[in-house]
């Protein structure tokens, strides 16, 4: 029997992007169910009843949540082809430790960033540079976080990837200058084609974090 | 060659009870080196230089930080013992989602029940003891959350019960009353070898929070 893949999600969010991204590395069809974040539908709070939030797999009715569960799931699922996390536990330790870091210490200026003004945007813009450095000087020469494979936390990276455009134009900052290797490393995750697939236009996601602004009055 | 296995800990920390948990479960011998968390040393920062925090695992040398990630690299390193995540991708999915909620919800809430007055600490009681009846939820009628076994949800909740004493001192309330069925769920978990060896006595911990709020200069 088929496996029945469902993906409920909100296309501009840097999580439920981890997710279609893991999906089409493994070549797995999926369904991707748009949902309205002010109106959410019965099955997300069916389906995430604790969080209420996307993304969330659905795997032959089976809910997975939480984005890099998500993915880790999907990576033991399909385990047959193009591995997401290394086969070596250390190496595997240190994947999550980073992912874990990406959201703890990238997430909260990340999000101010097009949500504040003045000053708060400032602090929430060196925090963030400050941040990008330490994965920069993890990332080293490699490729890929994964290393000459692109894997675990370069999935985890690149729905803040997709927010970069957009964060540097609401924040009037460039973050190429500061950290260009981190930056070459990006370039190269958006270009793959599973990432091409999954992402929104820039401008689009622009347009959305102008409109939130004005509603929040920022 | 034999395994060198050091736990760079702090006795009352309930992330470093968690990794103690899984090593004595895994039966691994380690040295446990006690870190003064308010004058750390060389090696705590040399080993986690991002977070400078512990517990950290020195494994042959190389530093593993994050306590849920340490339970999970000591699952996958010695494997033929006591399992302590399920063997089913779906299963261990579900383990680590609500490992992360407990990550997520359990310390905050909890720190405003010792570290909080008035209508502060009222909200955080109030939370603390909703996430509280969310786990009982999820624990139903289960000897432990992963069902028959001992696993690493129960490893990464159980600690915060050498805190609960403490909680029900300085809140002013009875978790028992409010989630007895989690209260049973910690017993039965604490007559377990690994954990007994790894939770202080409640009492000491009692005697530790006015030394930790001077620490952090509250009152």
């Amino acid at each position: 029997m088929a496996d029945e893949v469902i993906l409920l999600d909100y296309w501009p969010s840097p999580f439920g992007i981890r997710a279609r991204i893991a999906l089409r590395e493994k070549g797995v069809e999926f369904e991707c169910r748009e949902e309205n974040l002010r109106d959410k539908s019965p099955l997300l709070l069916q389906m995430n009843p604790v969080h209420k939030k996307i993304p969330v797999l659905i795997h032959n009715g089976k809910p997975v949540c939480e984005s890099m569960n998500v993915v880790q799931y999907i990576d033991e699922v399909w385990s047959d082809r193009n591995p997401i996390l290394p086969s070596d536990p250390y190496q595997r330790a240190q994947a999550r430790f980073w992912v874990d870091f990406v959201d703890t210490k990238l997430l909260k200026p990340a999000d101010q960033l097009w949500q504040t003004k003045g000053e708060e945007q400032e602090t929430a813009k060196k925090e963030y540079i400050e941040a990008l450095k330490i994965l920069e000087s993890e990332l080293g020469d490699k490729p890929y976080f994964g290393g000459d494979t692109f894997g675990f936390l370069d999935i985890a990276m690149t729905g803040y990837y997709s927010w970069f455009e957009a964060s540097e134009k609401l924040a009037n900052f460039s973050i190429e200058p500061e950290c260009p290797i981190l930056m070459a490393s990006a370039k190269r995750c958006l270009q793959r084609e599973s990432v091409v697939k999954s992402l929104h236009d820039s401008e689009k996601i622009l347009e959305l974090a102008y409109k939130l602004r004005k509603e929040y009055g920022v | 060659m034999a395994d060198e296995v050091i736990l760079l800990d702090f006795w009352p920390s309930m992330f470093g009870m968690r990794t103690r948990i899984a090593l004595e479960e895994k039966n691994v011998k380690f040295d446990y080196r006690e870190q003064d968390l308010w004058n750390k040393s060389p090696i705590l920062l040399e080993m986690n230089p991002v977070h400078k925090k512990i517990p950290v695992l020195i494994h042959n040398g190389k530093p593993v930080c994050e306590s849920l990630i340490q339970v999970e690299y000591i699952d996958e390193v010695w494997p033929s013992k006591n399992p302590l995540l399920p063997s089913d991708p779906y299963q261990r999915a579900q383990a680590k989602f609500w490992g992360d909620f407990i990550d997520k919800k359990v310390y905050a809430s909890a720190r405003l029940i010792w570290g909080a007055k008035g209508e502060e600490q009222e909200a955080g009681k109030k939370e603390f003891i909703e996430i509280l009846k969310t786990l009982e939820s999820e624990l139903g009628d289960k000897i432990y959350f992963g069902g028959e076994t001992f696993g690493y949800v129960d490893i990464a909740l159980i600690g915060f019960y050498s805190w609960f004493e403490a909680y029900d001192k300085f809140g002013n309330f009875s978790i028992e009353a409010e989630c007895p069925k989690l209260i049973a769920w910690a017993k039965r978990c604490v007559e377990r070898e690994s954990v007994a060896k790894s939770l202080p006595d409640s009492n000491k911990i009692v005697e530790f929070v006015p030394v930790l709020k001077k620490h952090i200069g509250i009152e």
